[in-house]
């Protein structure tokens, strides 16, 4: 349904998706600023990788493994849920999902916003290095796993395991961890987060008050390996 | 990785198109599996007297009639029974080219037992009075047809497509794997103590066919119930025996239970309506389902048992 001129309708009904990442891919230049919306997208994996322009793109559905995966300068939006590995490795841009996202959220983005609406499961934003995540809901275990830079906002709850091994980027919680993971420690929020959550929190269309979250970063214990520990973490 | 499927219908209508149902989903999920298929259907348990046995023959061309015919004769043998005309148990064969469903009335004889000493050929796939089992080598779209997937109706099933990783590719070798009467359970992921798991259970006495590391665990989880466990009971201790990566979905005659190891990394997803229970390796295998825009669509923690009673 093209309701706007500037619409670009695809159907994953009717074309390949090797057809329809194709055509975002080759007509780059010219769908800069252009809006394209991507319907029936039933689960396939893959979906709008690789954009490298300024268009926004908008999924109508479910999507599979590594939507909007190697972003750069889009911003996608996925209407549904995603499943595994959401904006994986994005560089720069925007991809929100409506929905809930599955494991590894986000991971190892070097740049770009990611917003989930709902809930991530396990290892939300792994190795991220140097995005910014928000989630609406909860994330499950071991999320922030070897973050190295970026920020993660959860606005809900955290699985066990919270920020295991993290090295500079920084977690913000709102709710309640199951556990921290190794070397993860609470800090004091300073002037500087409370600003910087706000942002966040306004881009990702939430209204959470900055004040309810604690800050969770690496104790850095573990950057330096330490032999009297006998390996026990 | 393998893909795995099930579906419980809570509706007569889903139950009576359970196969159709579930084909689709079956066949999407031969992209994480394509060496081997298999699939457990349920139905309303038959009376207790009566046994329901899958049979598989490696044999396309199987003359299940005169099988059917060698059975009686020697179920009615002297060495069997001293009694024949009361002992010789009433029992039809239902076939479909190497898979066939012995339905009858055995009291206590045990048919698995004679059929592997009558026809060694043959194999056992499931014993139940609510089980029956199909499985095969081979491109899983295929093995539904042959076996007509879309025909059969139940309460519940589980399906399982493989792609090999830690044994061969041979009928016995794919899933489901079965244990004792009425439980089966297929396995996304790889053990890394299954020979641990199977001497003990050697010890035990228990009995195995193959190399596998789902037929450890199935078989450890069987023994389990064996010993008075719930089926919840066994998976407690399943989660700390059995080591490795897992997503297990079982069945039993009156649930369909489904778990994920500590680090949750073999995917699940579950779809459920008011009419269905749907659960697969993807979410692209459930995108056919009727109503699934409006399912309460999840993905099972770490260490949490999920049941849905039929």
């Amino acid at each position: 349904m093209a309701s706007v001129e500037e619409d670009i309708v695809m159907d994953l009904a009717r074309q390949s998706l090797r057809d329809v990442n194709r055509f975002l891919h080759e007509n780059g230049s010219s769908l800069s600023g252009k809006h394209v919306r991507i319907l029936n997208p039933a689960g396939n994996h893959s979906v709008a990788v690789g954009l490298n322009e300024t268009m926004t793109v908008q999924i109508d559905g479910h999507v599979g493994y590594y939507a909007a995966g190697m972003n750069r300068l889009s911003t996608v939006t996925i209407a549904g849920n995603a499943g595994c590995g959401v904006a994986e490795n994005m560089m720069s841009g925007t991809v929100h999902v409506r929905g809930n996202a599955s494991t590894c959220a986000g991971a190892s983005a070097h740049g770009g916003q990611l917003f989930i609406d709902g809930n991530a499961a396990s290892r939300c934003g792994i190795s991220l290095k140097g995005g910014d995540i928000v989630v609406g809901g909860d994330v499950s275990t071991l999320s922030g796993f070897m973050a190295q830079a970026g920020r993660i906002v959860i606005c809900g709850d955290a699985g066990p395991g919270l920020g295991d091994s993290l090295y500079e980027a920084v977690i913000y919680l709102r709710g309640e961890h199951r556990g921290l993971g190794a070397d993860a420690c609470e800090e004091p929020m300073s002037d500087e987060d409370y600003d910087l959550l706000q942002k966040l929190l306004v881009a990702a269309g939430t209204n959470y008050d900055p004040q309810q979250f604690k800050r969770i970063a690496s104790a850095r214990t573990l950057y330096h390996w330490n032999a009297d520990r006998d390996q026990e973490y | 990785m393998c893909g795995i499927v099930g579906l419980l219908g809570k509706t007569a209508e889903i139950r009576e198109s359970l196969g159709g149902r579930l084909t689709p989903m079956f066949t999407c999920m031969a992209a994480r599996g394509p060496d081997s298929g298999g699939l457990a259907v349920f139905n309303r348990p038959l009376d207790d007297s009566i046994r329901r046995y899958s049979v598989y023959s490696p044999d396309r061309n199987q003359d299940w009639d005169g099988l059917g015919q060698l059975l009686r004769n020697h179920l009615s043998s002297d060495s069997l029974s001293t009694d024949k005309a009361s002992k010789i148990p009433d029992f039809q064969i239902r076939a479909i080219e190497n898979h066939a469903t012995i339905i009858g009335n055995f009291d206590t004889l045990d048919l698995t037992e004679e059929i592997s000493r009558f026809c060694p050929a043959l194999h056992v796939l499931s014993v139940g009075r609510s089980i029956e089992v199909y499985k095969d080598a081979g491109e899983p779209a295929e093995i539904a047809r042959r076996f007509r997937f879309d025909s059969l109706s139940g309460t519940h099933c589980v399906g399982h497509t493989r792609m090999a990783t830690e044994s061969a590719v041979t009928p016995a070798h794919s899933h489901p794997f079965t244990g004792g009467e009425d439980f089966c359970l297929v396995h996304n992921g790889s053990l890394s103590n299954p020979y641990m798991l199977r001497r003990k259970l050697e010890r035990e006495g228990l009995q195995f066919e193959t190399d596998n590391d789902t037929e450890a665990a199935c078989r450890y989880i069987q023994w389990k119930l064996d010993i008075g466990a719930t089926l919840e009971e066994a998976l407690h201790q399943a989660f700390v025996e059995l080591d490795g990566f897992y997503t297990f979905l079982m069945a039993t005659h009156n649930q369909l239970t489904l778990v994920r190891d500590a680090f949750a990394c073999k995917p699940a997803v579950v779809a459920e309506t008011e009419d269905y229970v749907a659960v697969a390796s993807e979410f692209r295998s459930l995108a056919h389902l009727p109503n699934v825009s409006d399912a309460n669509i999840f993905e099972p923690e770490p260490e949490e048992i999920y049941s849905w009673p039929v």
